[in-house]
C-alpha cells in the first residue's frame, strides 16, 4: 500500500464490477432492486480480496516482516495493525461510495443507510479473515488465485448476512437488527481469533 | 499389558503396522458395505408411509447418509491430526492428515451427488440453496482448499504446517453443517432438507444404514492407510529403512 494506485485500483474495480451487472442483466428498476444488495456485496468481497495479496508481500520480500516478527511485540498486534491499514484503504472507501452505487441500483433511502452500516461492520471481517489466507499463501507462485480458493468459502457468512440486511431493509426496517447483530458477532469473533491465526501462519511462512 | 503408542508415531513402524492392518479393514469394509446395501435394497419396505410417501427412491439413503456422516467425520479427523501435528510436531500426524483429505473430499462429493438424485425425485429439483446443501458444498470447498494449499507449497514442512492451520480455521464450519438441519423454527429458515429424524426412524432402515456406515468407515481406514504408506515412502525415500525395504522387495 505504498502507492496511490493501490487505493484507487481497488475502489474503481469495485465500481466497475458493480456497473457491469445492469448492462448484463437488464436495467429494469425491479430487477436492479433485487440484484443490488447481492451484487454490491459480492463486488466488495472481490475488491477486498484483490488487495489482500499485497498485504504482507512487500514486507516479506524486503525482509521487513522478519524484522518485525523478531521484535518483542506479539505478532497478533502487528497483524492487527496491518489489517487495520488494509481495511482503511480498501474497506472504508467502499462504505463511502456505497450510496452512489445505491443510486445506480435504485435502492430506497433506508436501504442505502443499511448498506453503509452493513459494509461498515462487514468489511473489517473480510480484511481479518483474508489476512489468514494472505499469510498462508505468502511468497507462493500463483498465490493470488490460491488465496481466493482458500478465503472465499470463509467469506460466505458475511455475504449472506450483509446482503440479507439490505434486502430485508426494503421490506421492513425493524427486521434488519438480527442481521446486523450477527455481522457484529462475526466481527468480534474474527477480531479475537484471526490475528492469532494470522500470526501463527506468518511464523510458519517465515521459519 | 501396556502398549507404547508412541512407538507407532515413527513412520517406519507405522508403515509395517498399516501394511498388516489394510487387508483386515478392506475385508471388513467389503463385507459390511455389501451386507448393508443388500439389507437396504432388498430387506426394507418398498415405500415409506406418511402424508407424502417416499417410494423406492428413498433407498438412496443407504449411501447418502453414510457418505454425509463420513464427510463431516473425516474433516474432524483431518483437523485432529493437524492439531496433533502442530502441537507435538510429529511428522506422521501430518502424513495422516494429508492422506485423509482426498477420501473426505470424495465422500462429500458422493453425499452431494446422491443427494442431488434424491432431490430430483423427491423435491423435483437437482439443487436448492438450502442451508444443509450449501454448507455441505462449503465443506467440499474446504477440502479442495486444503489439498490445493498443500500441493502449492514445495517445502514439505511449511506445506504441512500451513495447511494444518487452514484445516483448523475451517473447523468452524463443522458445527454449522451439523446443526443446519435442526433449525429451531422451520418457518424462520426455509429448509427443504428434512430435519434429522434418527429417533423416529424404522429400526430396520436405521440398522441397514449403520452397517453401511461402518463398512464405509472401514473403507476409509483401508484407503487412508494405503495412501499414508505411499506418502511415507515418498517422504522417507532417502532413509535407510526404505532403502532396505526396496532392496528386500527387489530380491523377492
Amino acid at each position: 500500500m505504498r502507492r496511490r494506485t493501490d487505493v484507487l485500483t481497488t475502489l474503481f474495480f469495485f465500481i466497475i464490477v458493480v456497473s457491469l451487472f445492469p448492462l448484463g442483466v437488464g436495467t429494469e428498476k425491479e430487477t436492479l432492486r433485487i440484484l443490488g444488495p447481492g451484487v454490491v456485496w459480492v463486488a466488495a468481497l472481490l475488491a477486498s480480496m484483490l488487495a489482500l495479496e499485497r498485504l504482507f508481500a512487500a514486507d516479506y520480500d524486503d525482509g521487513t516482516l522478519e524484522q518485525m516478527l523478531l521484535t518483542a511485540q506479539p505478532p497478533a498486534l502487528l497483524v492487527l495493525a496491518k489489517v487495520t491499514a488494509h481495511w482503511l484503504l480498501t474497506g472504508l472507501p467502499l462504505v463511502f461510495i456505497a450510496p452512489l452505487i445505491g443510486l445506480q441500483y435504485q435502492l430506497p433511502g433506508e436501504a442505502q443507510w443499511i448498506m453503509m452500516v452493513s459494509l461498515l461492520i462487514g468489511t473489517p471481517v473480510l480484511s481479518l479473515i483474508g489476512a489468514i489466507g494472505a499469510a498462508l499463501t505468502l511468497g507462493l507462485r500463483g498465490g493470488g488465485i490460491l488465496l481466493s480458493l482458500l478465503i472465499l468459502p470463509l467469506y460466505i457468512p458475511v455475504l449472506v448476512y450483509g446482503a440479507g440486511a439490505v434486502t430485508v431493509s426494503m421490506i421492513d426496517l425493524a427486521d434488519t437488527q438480527p442481521y446486523l447483530s450477527l455481522l457484529g458477532a462475526f466481527l468480534l469473533l474474527a477480531l479475537t481469533l484471526s490475528p492469532l491465526a494470522t500470526g501463527a501462519a506468518l511464523r510458519i511462512a517465515l521459519e | 499389558m501396556k502398549i507404547n503408542w508412541f512407538k507407532y508415531s515413527s513412520p517406519a513402524t507405522f508403515y509395517t503396522l498399516a501394511g498388516r492392518l489394510i487387508p483386515w479393514f478392506a475385508a471388513v469394509a467389503a463385507l459390511l458395505t455389501l451386507a448393508g446395501l443388500y439389507w437396504g435394497f432388498f430387506e426394507t419396505p418398498d415405500r415409506l408411509g406418511g402424508s407424502n410417501p417416499q417410494k423406492e427412491y428413498y433407498r438412496i439413503i443407504f449411501l447418502h447418509v453414510p457418505a454425509a456422516w463420513l464427510s463431516m467425520w473425516l474433516y474432524v479427523v483431518l483437523a485432529g491430526w493437524s492439531a496433533v501435528g502442530l502441537v507435538f510436531n510429529t511428522r506422521l500426524s501430518y502424513m495422516m492428515a494429508v492422506a485423509t483429505a482426498p477420501t473426505g473430499a470424495i465422500f462429500t462429493f458422493i453425499a452431494l451427488w446422491t443427494g442431488s438424485f434424491w432431490g430430483r425425485t423427491s423435491w423435483g429439483t437437482w439443487w436448492d440453496w438450502d442451508p444443509r446443501l450449501t454448507s455441505e458444498l462449503i465443506l467440499l470447498f474446504l477440502y479442495i482448499g486444503y489439498m490445493a494449499l498443500h500441493s502449492a507449497i514445495d517445502d514439505v514442512r511449511r506445506a504441512d504446517r500451513s495447511s494444518a492451520l487452514l484445516a483448523l480455521v475451517g473447523l468452524v464450519c463443522i458445527p454449522i453443517i451439523f446443526w443446519s438441519i435442526n433449525c429451531p423454527d422451520p418457518n424462520q429458515c426455509a429448509a427443504l432438507h428434512q430435519r434429522s429424524s434418527l429417533d423416529r426412524i424404522d429400526p430396520n432402515i436405521l440398522w441397514a444404514m449403520l452397517v453401511t456406515t461402518l463398512g464405509l468407515w472401514a473403507y476409509s481406514f483401508a484407503v487412508v492407510f494405503a495412501r499414508a504408506r505411499g506418502v511415507i515412502l515418498t517422504r522417507e525415500a532417502e532413509a535407510q529403512w526404505v532403502r532396505d525395504l526396496i532392496a528386500a522387495e527387489a530380491k523377492a
